[in-house]
């Protein structure tokens, strides 16, 4: 079989390009290299849904940043994942940086950015957000800015896409890719490929994909950064607050998160490895440092987890969507920030150089735009819930204590269109695993779900994946020689 | 939706909650215990080592026998009890929501509440250990579980970060089952379990205890592969060029214990700076007929401490129900228990001011371990009203004390009472 079209890789790039595209009438695959979706940069990004005032005039990413804002609203209705325009503030603690923010209204109005304010009244901006520094002296507040769980929206753009559609192959890693007669033939380690049209969306891989063709035009540059995140009953803030802006990054903002916690970071290295998603103790503190320059009662006793992500850095600072010269081969590389926050707008522009490509783009009579909300146990009423459980005794059985999340719900996620097939893509699209005891209570529990499931035994279980297995075996398997010992016989 | 009408119901159903029942079962009232597990016992039930009853049964048992007794007795009392049943809500007024996979939403109304959730472990988010985000981190706990009640290794090779009882206690077993245990670190200068954890659980396996040192970087992609780990100084920053690396499949935490209070908390009692909720001498929460005992309130050392704190409560829900106090007191009559030089916390927050004739047990932690101290309560005038001479303290040992404020002539309108531990003036030498 000839695929009309195949992308490479499934973070919300790859997946949210998956999902217009499956409104046409083409045959669709998505290749990823990882045992889940949404497993690289998209995993640890702010979630931050940008107003877009912030990058210059000069790049593309302003443009599609302001365009892809506003198309959250009917997105988020279609796709029913968690979004929130709480809107952000700039904070400026010096008089001086208060006509920098001026200049970015003036401009920000301009281009569209709809009700972009600057506040100097400390009484309104403490009213707003009382646990912001003393030390402000004036905000830029961008209301239609918002909070949006990445790894939850590629999660529904993915079963959306799956829905009307779309193939998904996970644990595929792209390998090899010849081009030929007008066709791609794309080699992964489990199996062979062909396609009329290639979209590489690989991320942090991007360059490597698009070298794979003999284009080397760009290059990507990890860039890390790490957060840490507060437990919700230690602070509960109203804003996604950040400070001015320095050349290479946003700075380190404190935000609110969907779920009620709180989180400080990221910062910003440079790095070679792009799976090196470690945390440091110099980066922790200067996240915490940095954090408390804005909020100063920020906990630092509360954190729960530290957790780093990297960005996919190119050389142009600037996305690069790109109809290359390679027929049919389009590049989606660089889709560092405001990444997120475009990529309604980005997967638009895919779908025109698609036209541009000459592929036909009938819309299919049974498309449906519609992902169902996830049902949740927190989200019913008291009624609804008895009358749940009557439905269905799995409702009632609580695996997850911290996060109160049943069976039932982890059983959703695992039997979902391109559903969980690990402890971390349970945990990521429905939360166990995710509370104050991170997992001590749970784990064995959602093992033994998982396992029952997918039908695999206890030990086949994985974190995220080959070689991340939880157990290595039963009891008394070492003392009988079933397996080898953790004693050093040299 | 099934409703109940009971006069006391007991959350959780572990060594805390079982004693608790027992208690109030005998004295003829009406107690359902509602347990979240599938079976009776909590987390006692995987800790199959012995050193258990010495102080409830004067004999040495597992921790499966201690429960055990305490399980037989609730059956044979017809104890009602719910497994699997997950508490969702407790209201200010009492009213209890639970669910299970039988019955669905429970409601349960009650004249009395007994917390006993017990606590959690601490994790690695929140101790913040630098490094890579692999496979084969597990807290000592859950490690103990799969090993003890799921019947699976989770390693071959460990390194132990913390030298919690729990942790110490893994050491041993893991060791049994043919992995090799590489070392228990500690941040701290000493070991933060018992004494005894550390003879027959390290020292009698040759397991190395490193002291002053902490894990500050976990290495490996996809399953862990080692640890660095380093000295730190006295402020607990790390000692540049004290580096050692320590290859492992697996990183075991035993960095300390939490009071689970997410119900508490939501019922609007107030929680305590150490995470377990503000009680009065008589255990009773700043909700009225709400009472907390066992590791909810505090961490605990023993189960038999916790056993005896929790047929505490349990005679103190009885007596509110039966009223034998009499009408409830203001909040402003109670005095306030502070915490003072090296005193981590301590337990009662208040003392109610209609019980002074009664003895009220004190329990609290140190913060540093000293040695030749004394122990002393003031009043709000700075007067001694109680001292007693120690011979040594350390934070893994709660200190508790039992004591008349009659007898100790405690002023009436006195408002709070101080409690430190201070070193012993040198003129006041005399062997003890």
């Amino acid at each position: 079989m000839i695929y009309d079209v195949i992308i490479i890789g499934s973070g919300v790039t790859g997946c949210s390009i998956a999902r217009t595209l499956s409104k046409y009438d083409l045959n669709i695959c998505v290749l990823e290299k990882e045992a889940e979706i949404a497993s690289g940069t998209t995993k640890a990004n702010s979630g931050v849904i940008h107003a877009g005032y912030a990058a210059a005039r000069e790049y593309t990413k302003r443009y599609l940043c302001i365009k892809g804002n506003k198309m959250y609203t009917q997105a988020a209705k279609e796709l029913n994942f968690p979004f929130e325009r709480i809107g952000s503030f700039v904070v400026a603690q010096e008089d001086d940086q208060i006509k920098e923010l001026e200049e970015e209204r003036k401009k920000g109005i301009e281009d569209g950015i709809p009700d972009l304010e600057l506040i100097l009244d400390k009484k309104r901006i403490k009213e707003m957000e009382p646990l912001l520094t003393d030390k402000v002296v004036g905000v830029l507040h961008a209301p239609s800015a918002g909070l949006a769980s990445p790894y939850e929206l590629t999660f529904a753009l993915a079963e959306n896409a799956a829905m009307n559609g779309v193939k998904f192959f996970r644990n595929h890693e792209v390998v090899k890719i010849k081009h030929q007669d007008y066709k791609f033939t794309v080699r992964t380690h489990k199996g062979e490929f062909q396609t009329k049209n290639l979209i590489n969306a690989a991320g942090l891989y991007a360059a490597r994909i698009s070298r794979m063709l003999g284009l080397d035009y760009f290059s990507i540059m990890p860039r890390k950064g790490e957060y840490v995140l507060f437990d919700r009953n230690a602070i509960q803030l109203n804003k996604i607050l950040f400070p001015m802006a320095t050349k290479i990054s946003k700075g380190i903002l404190v935000c609110p998160t969907l779920h009620g916690n709180t989180f400080a970071g990221p910062n910003a290295q440079n790095i070679n490895d792009p799976e090196d998603i470690s945390t440091t103790t110099a980066g922790l503190k200067e996240i915490l440092d940095g954090g408390r320059l804005l909020v100063p009662s920020l906990p630092l006793r509360s954190s729960i987890r530290n957790f780093a992500g990297l960005r996919a850095v190119p050389d142009s600072y600037d996305f690069i969507i790109d109809n290359t010269d390679v027929y049919g081969f389009i590049n989606v590389a660089g889709i560092l920030s405001p990444g997120l926050t475009a990529t309604f707008a980005i997967a638009e522009k895919v779908v025109e150089f698609l036209e541009l490509l000459g592929v036909q783009l009938n819309i299919k009579d049974n498309y449906n735009p519609i992902r169902p909300k996830p049902e949740r146990f927190k989200d019913f009423t008291k009624e609804e819930l008895d009358k749940k459980i009557q439905e269905d005794p799995r409702w009632g059985r609580i695996i997850c204590r911290c996060e109160t999340i049943p069976e039932k719900e982890i059983i959703n996620a695992i039997k979902a269109p391109v559903g969980a097939n690990t402890i971390d893509g349970v945990k990521f699209r429905c939360r166990p695993g995710m509370g104050r005891c991170q997992g001590g209570f749970c784990r064995p529990r959602v093992i033994e779900v998982l396992s029952r499931e997918l039908n695999k035994p206890f030990e086949e279980i994985t974190k995220r994946g080959e070689d991340t297995n939880i157990l290595i075996g039963r009891t008394k398997d070492i003392a009988l020689n079933e397996i080898p010992g953790g004693s050093n016989e040299e | 939706m099934n409703t109940y009408s009971v006069d006391v119901a007991i959350i959780g159903a572990g060594s805390a909650g079982l004693a608790a029942a027992i208690m109030v079962k005998k004295a003829d009232l009406n107690v359902l215990i509602l347990e979240r597990d599938r079976e009776l016992g909590g987390i006692t039930l995987q800790c199959i080592h012995n050193g258990f009853g010495l102080h409830e049964f004067k004999e040495e048992l597992t921790g499966p026998e201690y429960i055990q007794r305490f399980i037989d007795q609730v059956k044979e009392l017809e104890i009602p009890y719910k497994l699997d049943t997950m508490v969702i809500e407790i209201t200010p007024e009492k009213v209890i929501y639970a669910v299970n996979n039988k019955e669905g939403l429970i409601e349960i109304k009650t004249k009395a509440i007994i917390l006993a959730m017990g606590c959690r472990e601490r994790t690695r988010g929140a101790i913040n250990i630098p490094g890579f985000r692999p496979a084969g981190i597990y807290t000592a706990g859950q490690a103990q579980r799969f090993v003890n009640i799921e019947g699976y290794l989770p390693g071959r090779t460990f390194v132990i970060l913390g030298s919690g009882d729990i942790g110490m206690i893994m050491a041993r077993r893991l060791t049994w089952e043919g992995c090799q245990v590489k070392a228990v670190v500690e941040i701290q200068p000493y070991v933060s379990g018992l004494i005894r954890n550390e003879v027959q659980c390290l020292e009698d396996y040759g397991i190395p205890l490193i002291t002053s040192y902490t894990v500050t970087k976990i290495h490996g992609k996809d399953r862990i592969q080692g640890v660095t780990i380093s000295k730190v100084d006295r402020n607990f920053d790390r000692v540049i060029g004290s580096e050692k690396f320590i290859e492992c499949d697996t990183l075991l935490l035993s960095v300390g214990l939490i009071p689970e209070n997410e119900l508490t908390r939501e019922a609007g009692a107030e929680i305590s700076e150490m995470g377990g909720p503000v009680v009065d001498n008589n255990l009773e929460t700043t909700i009225e007929g709400i009472f907390a005992c066992g590791n909810v309130l505090q961490v605990h050392d023993l189960v038999d401490l916790v056993t005896a704190e929790a047929k505490r409560a349990g005679l103190n829900a009885v007596d509110y129900i039966k009223n034998k106090y009499g009408k409830k007191i203001e909040k402003k009559e109670k005095i306030k228990c502070i915490a003072g030089e090296n005193v981590n916390y301590i337990k009662p927050d208040f003392i109610n001011m209609s019980d002074l004739s009664k003895d009220i047990i004190f329990t609290f932690r140190v913060k540093s371990p000293d040695r030749r101290l004394l122990i002393q309560f003031k009043d709000d005038k700075n007067r001694i009203i109680y001292k007693r001479k120690r011979r040594y303290v350390i934070p893994s040992e709660m200190i508790e004390l039992k004591l008349n404020l009659n007898e100790c002539k405690l002023n009436p309108n006195c408002k709070n009472i101080l409690v430190e531990v201070v070193p012993r003036p040198e003129v006041l030498i005399e062997e003890d």
